[in-house]
C-alpha cells in the first residue's frame, strides 16, 4: 500500500453565517487519512467536528466560506463545483447520519433509496441496482432483506434504519466513510451491533473510516487514530493509545475524567469540566479553552498556540504540555 | 441553521407585558412588509373615516349632464355614467367595503373562535363533531351560501355580510382549536389543572390570551378575505345594493363601459387591490412581529 | 386499505346528506310556499293552489325531501317550475361549459403555481425568489373579477385579440371553444395559483431543511435532482390539501367569471334562476357544487394515501 494519503486536510477553515453573525467553526484543521485507515474525532457538540465532516463532503450551506486545503488523492476538493462533487459523494466519500429515523425518505421505499447511488454512480441497469440493493441489506444483517426491500422506512426500528443507510453509503464500494455520531440516536443495546457491524465493513472492504462521536469509549474501540477537537481546533491527535495514555491537552483530560464509568464507587461524582463550550461567534484570540483550563496563565490568552509534538506523530496544541504532562495519565 | 433560536417554546408562556412595548414598535418600523401594510391599510381607513365626514361632491346626487366626465380639476378622476363623482365614490365605497368586513369578520371571529376553544377544551366527541361541521362548512364558499340566502330573502348587505360571516367561521374554528390544543398539552395549563381550576376558568385565563396574537394575524388575512367576498358579491348584484356605492357595484357599471371609459373598471378595482394587499402585509408583518415561532421563513 | 377508505367513504355519504339537508331546508322549507312565490303576492288563491299542486308542494316536507334525494340517485331532479323542462338537462347543458372552465383553470393553476412555487424554493432568498414572491403577493389581493376585466381591457379592447365574452360552443371544434374559454380559465387561475405557489414554497423550504435531503446530496444527487426526486413528493401533501380547498374557491369563482365574460353556464343558470325565482333549480344547482367540492375533497383524501405510504393501511 503506497503511503501517499487517500485524503489530506490542510489548515482547514470554515466561516459560518449564524443568526449571531459570522462564526469561524472551524479553523486550522489539519490531518492525513491514508487507504485503510481509522481516524476519530471527539469532541462536545458544537465543537466543529460536524462542520469538519460536512466540509469533506462538500455539504456545507453556499453561504460557508471555506479556507485551506482538502484533497482526495491529491486532487483539490474545496472550490470544488457542486457537480463534480456529486460524483465523489455516495461513489468515493460516503457518509452515515446521526438520526436514523430522519434520515431516510418517508416516501421512497427502502431498497429504492439504497440503489440510488448505485444508479447514479456505477450505470447499472434498474434490476441490477435492485438486485445489488437485496445484498447490500443482506450483508448490513437486514432480517428478510430480499423480502422487505419494497417495505418504506417507517416499518423500520430505529436500528434497522441506521443498517439501511449503512447499505445506501456503503452502496459504491466508496474509499473513505465518515460516520457522524452513528449510534448516538439508538438505543444501548443496538450501539454496540451498529459499531461492529461497521469495524467489520471497513476492514472487509479495506476502507477509511472518520469516525465522530462525543463518546470517548467508542472513540477508543474503534479507531487507529483520534483528534481531540475542542472550539473549532484540534487540540490534541495521536495515536489512540497515545492519547489516552497520555493525554497531553487540559481539555483532554478533562473530557476524560468527565465521562461515566461502570464500576465507579458508589456516590463519586461525576467530574465536570467547569464553565461552558464558548459561543462560535465570539471565540477568544488566543487558546480557546483558556477559560475553562486551570493551569491557563496570559500568554495562552495571546495567541493560538501552536501544536507541540509530545511523541510520535503525537501533537497537543497547548503551551503548557510541561504542566499539563505532569498532571497526566489521569489513571485509566 | 437559519431558524433564529431566539424564541424557546415558553415564550408565548410569557405574559404580554412582559416584552417591552417600544422593542415592539421598534422592530415594527424596521419590518418593510408590516410598515407597508400598515400605511395602506392606513390610507383605506382614513378614506372610509374622511367620507363620514366629508365627501368633495356627493356620492349619491345623479347630474346626467355631467355624465362620464374625464378626470378634471372638479372630478379629481371623473365622473361614472350618472354624472356622480368617481372619488366620492370610491371614499363611501371604502366605508361600504369596511363596515361589510368588520361585521362579517366579527360573526367569523366570535363563532369561530368560540367553537374553536370548545372544541379543545372538550375533546372527544365534541371536537370530532365540531370539526366535522367546520369541515363541512368549507363545502359552501360565500358565494354559494349568498346565492341560496339571495334565493329566499333576496339579496343585499344583509345577506352578503351573513354569507361572508359563515364563510369565515371554520377558518377560525381550526386556527383557534389547533393553537388552543398546542396550549393546553403546555406544563402551565397542567399545572392550573392540578390547582383544580376548571377547563372554563383555564380556556378564559390561560388558553385564549396565550392564542391571542394568531387569532389577530387571522383576523387580519380573514379581513382581506372578506373584502374580496364583499366585492364579488357586490358585483354579482347579491351584496350592497345601490344607491349606496360599492367598490365591486362601480366595477359591474363599468364593465358595460369598458369600450367608452375604461379607466372607471380600473379604479375601483385598484382600491380593492390596494386594501387587500395592505391587510395581507400587515397580517404577514404581524405573524413575524407578534409570534416568533411561526415567522420561520422570510 | 378497507378500513381506511371505508370510514373515508361514509364520511363522504354523510356530508353529502348533510348538505342535501341544509339546501333543502334554506331553500325548500324556509322560503314557504314557492307557488306564491313565482305567482307573485297578488294571485288568485285558486291559481296558487292549483300551481302547488301540480308542483307538488302540497305534499309533506319529509316526503318532498326524500323525493328529491331519489330523484338526485336515479338523475331525475325534476321540472323546472319556469320553463317546465327537466332540471337535469338545463344542468346538463351549461356543464357543458363549467366543468371544462373549471378544469382548464384548474390545470393553469398547478402548472404556475408548482413552476413558481419550486422556482422560487431552489432559488431560496435570491433575486428571483423574492421577486417572484412580491408578484404572488400582489396577485392574492386581485380580485379575480377585476382581473378578468383587467384582460378584456387589454386583449379584447386594446389589442383585440380575443372576444370580450360570449361562447361558441364545442360545435366549431374544441379549439374554438377552448379559445373562448381562455381568458375566463386565466383570470380565475393566476389568482389561485398565486396563493398555491406560496403554499409549494413554503412546503418546499420546509422539505428541503429535513435530514433525508442531506442524505440524498451526500449519496452524490445534485440540487435539482434532490428537488425532484425527494423534496417534490414530500412537499405535494400541504399542497394537495390546498388544492382541495382551492377547488371550492374555484366554482364559485366560476360563477362570478362567467358573469363577466357572459358565459352560459351553471353560474348564468343560477343567476337566472334566481331571478325568475325558479327555486328548484338553484337547489339543484347549489347541491350540484357543494357535491363536487365535497367530492374533490374526498379524492384529495384518497389520493394522500396513494402519495404517502405512511397513511395507507394505519389509522385514519
Amino acid at each position: 500500500m503506497s503511503d501517499a494519503p487517500l485524503i489530506e486536510v490542510k489548515d482547514l477553515g470554515v466561516r459560518l453565517n449564524t443568526s449571531h453573525g459570522p462564526a469561524q467553526a472551524v479553523r486550522g484543521v489539519s490531518f492525513a487519512l491514508r487507504r485503510g485507515e481509522t481516524l476519530g474525532l471527539v469532541g462536545e457538540s458544537g465543537c466543529g467536528k460536524s462542520v469538519t465532516a460536512l466540509a469533506l463532503m462538500g455539504l456545507l450551506p453556499d453561504s460557508a466560506v471555506i479556507s485551506g486545503s482538502i484533497r482526495l488523492d491529491g486532487a483539490e476538493l474545496v472550490g470544488l463545483p457542486d457537480t463534480a462533487y456529486c460524483r465523489l459523494r455516495g461513489n468515493r466519500i460516503s457518509m452515515i447520519f446521526q438520526e436514523p429515523m430522519t434520515a431516510l425518505n418517508p416516501m421512497h421505499t427502502i431498497g429504492h433509496q439504497v440503489a440510488e447511488p448505485l444508479l447514479r454512480h456505477t450505470g447499472v441497469s434498474a434490476a441490477e441496482a435492485r438486485h445489488e440493493a437485496i445484498a447490500l441489506l443482506d450483508r448490513v444483517g437486514l432480517p428478510d432483506a430480499a423480502k422487505r426491500v419494497d417495505a418504506y422506512p417507517h416499518q423500520f426500528s430505529g436500528g434497522q434504519r441506521q443498517r439501511i443507510t449503512i447499505a445506501m453509503a456503503l452502496a459504491c464500494q466508496p474509499d473513505v466513510l465518515i460516520a457522524d455520531e452513528p449510534t448516538t440516536a439508538l438505543d444501548v443495546t443496538i450501539q454496540g451491533q451498529i459499531l461492529d457491524l461497521i469495524a467489520s465493513l471497513v476492514e472487509e472492504r479495506g476502507m477509511s473510516m472518520i469516525l465522530i462521536s462525543h463518546d470517548l469509549g467508542v472513540i477508543a474501540e474503534n479507531v487507529e487514530r483520534m483528534m481531540v477537537m475542542y472550539g473549532g481546533t484540534v487540540v490534541e491527535s495521536g495515536e489512540t493509545n497515545a492519547v489516552f495514555t497520555r493525554m497531553g491537552h487540559p481539555y483532554t483530560q478533562g473530557l476524560f475524567r468527565a465521562r461515566p464509568r461502570l464500576g465507579a464507587r458508589k456516590g463519586t461524582r461525576l467530574k465536570t469540566i467547569a464553565g461552558t463550550v464558548p459561543e462560535l461567534a465570539d471565540l477568544p484570540a488566543g487558546c480557546t479553552f483558556a477559560d475553562r483550563c486551570t493551569i491557563a496563565e496570559a500568554r495562552c490568552r495571546a495567541a493560538l498556540p501552536a501544536v507541540v509534538d509530545v511523541g510520535a506523530a503525537h501533537g497537543v496544541r497547548c503551551i503548557r504540555t510541561d504542566v499539563s504532562m505532569d498532571a497526566g495519565g489521569v489513571g485509566a | 441553521m437559519s431558524a433564529p433560536l431566539t424564541a424557546p417554546a415558553g415564550t408565548a408562556a410569557i405574559p404580554p407585558g412582559a416584552r417591552p412595548v417600544t422593542g415592539f414598535w421598534r422592530r415594527a418600523l424596521r419590518h418593510r412588509s408590516f410598515v407597508l401594510g400598515a400605511v395602506l391599510s392606513l390610507f383605506v381607513l382614513g378614506a372610509a373615516l374622511l367620507s363620514l365626514v366629508w365627501t368633495p361632491w356627493s356620492a349619491y346626487d345623479i347630474d346626467v349632464a355631467s355624465k362620464l366626465h374625464p378626470p378634471s380639476a372638479a372630478h379629481w378622476l371623473g365622473t361614472d355614467v350618472l354624472g356622480r363623482d368617481i372619488v366620492s365614490l370610491l371614499l363611501v365605497g371604502a366605508r361600504s367595503t369596511i363596515m361589510v368586513g368588520v361585521i362579517a369578520v366579527g360573526i367569523g371571529l366570535s363563532f369561530g373562535v368560540g367553537l374553536g376553544l370548545v372544541a379543545a377544551a372538550r375533546k372527544g366527541w365534541t371536537e370530532e363533531l365540531i370539526m366535522r361541521m367546520s369541515d363541512f362548512t368549507f363545502a359552501f364558499p360565500a358565494v354559494l351560501s349568498a346565492i341560496m340566502l339571495a334565493a329566499v330573502a333576496g339579496p343585499g348587505m344583509v345577506t352578503s355580510i351573513t354569507a361572508i360571516g359563515i364563510f369565515q367561521i371554520p377558518t377560525f374554528v381550526r386556527v383557534t382549536r389547533g393553537s388552543a390544543n398546542a396550549i393546553w398539552a403546555r406544563e402551565f395549563v397542567l399545572a392550573a389543572r392540578a390547582a383544580g381550576k376548571g377547563s372554563f376558568r383555564i380556556t378564559i385565563e390561560h388558553v385564549l390570551p396565550n392564542i391571542l396574537s394568531i387569532l389577530i394575524v387571522q383576523a387580519t388575512i380573514q379581513f382581506a378575505l372578506a373584502i374580496l367576498a364583499e366585492a364579488a358579491l357586490s358585483y354579482l348584484g347579491l351584496g350592497t345594493q345601490p344607491p349606496q356605492p360599492s367598490w365591486g357595484r362601480m366595477l359591474n357599471d363599468a364593465q358595460t363601459l369598458l369600450f367608452q371609459s375604461p379607466m372607471l373598471a380600473v379604479y375601483p378595482g385598484a382600491a380593492i387591490a390596494i386594501a387587500v394587499l395592505g391587510l395581507n402585509l400587515l397580517g404577514d408583518g404581524l405573524r413575524d412581529l407578534l409570534d416568533p415561532r411561526l415567522a420561520r421563513e422570510r | 386499505m378497507s378500513v381506511f377508505f371505508l370510514r373515508r367513504i361514509l364520511t363522504l355519504v354523510a356530508t353529502l346528506v348533510a348538505a342535501s339537508l341544509i339546501i333543502f331546508l334554506v331553500l325548500d322549507a324556509l322560503p314557504g310556499n314557492a307557488a306564491q312565490m313565482l305567482m307573485g303576492a297578488d294571485a288568485s288563491p285558486d291559481a296558487v293552489h292549483a300551481l302547488t299542486v301540480k308542483l307538488g308542494l302540497d305534499q309533506p316536507l319529509t316526503v318532498r325531501y326524500l323525493l328529491w334525494l331519489k330523484g338526485m340517485a336515479v338523475g331525475d331532479l325534476g321540472n323546472s317550475y319556469v320553463y317546465g323542462t327537466p332540471v337535469a338537462g338545463l344542468i346538463a347543458e351549461r356543464l357543458v361549459l363549467t366543468i371544462p372552465l373549471a378544469i382548464m383553470s384548474m390545470l393553469i393553476t398547478v402548472v404556475l403555481a408548482l413552476a413558481a412555487g419550486i422556482y422560487t424554493a431552489a432559488n431560496h432568498n435570491k433575486l428571483g425568489d423574492v421577486g417572484v414572491m412580491s408578484l404572488t403577493q400582489v396577485g392574492i389581493a386581485l380580485p379575480n373579477f377585476w382581473f378578468a376585466i383587467l384582460l378584456i381591457l387589454l386583449f379584447s379592447v386594446k389589442l383585440q385579440l380575443l372576444s370580450a365574452g360570449g361562447f361558441a360552443g364545442w360545435d366549431d371544434g374544441i379549439w374554438t371553444g377552448i379559445r373562448s374559454l381562455l381568458l375566463p380559465a386565466i383570470s380565475l387561475a393566476v389568482v389561485q395559483a398565486a396563493i398555491l405557489a406560496r403554499v409549494t414554497r413554503s412546503a418546499m423550504l420546509e422539505v428541503l431543511r429535513e435530514d433525508f435531503v442531506r442524505t440524498a446530496r451526500a449519496k452524490g444527487l445534485g440540487k435539482r435532482e434532490v428537488l425532484w426526486r425527494h423534496v417534490l413528493r414530500n412537499a405535494m401533501i400541504p399542497v394537495m390539501t390546498v388544492m382541495g380547498l382551492q377547488f371550492a374557491n374555484l366554482l364559485a369563482g366560476t360563477i362570478v367569471i362567467e358573469n363577466v365574460f357572459y358565459l352560459p353556464g351553471l353560474g348564468r343558470l343560477i343567476f337566472q334562476s334566481i331571478a325568475n325565482r325558479d327555486l328548484i333549480v338553484v337547489r339543484n344547482c347549489v347541491m350540484l357544487l357543494a357535491a363536487m367540492v365535497v367530492i374533490v375533497n374526498f379524492v384529495v383524501d384518497v389520493l394522500y394515501a396513494f402519495i404517502d405510504p405512511r397513511i395507507k393501511v394505519s389509522n385514519l
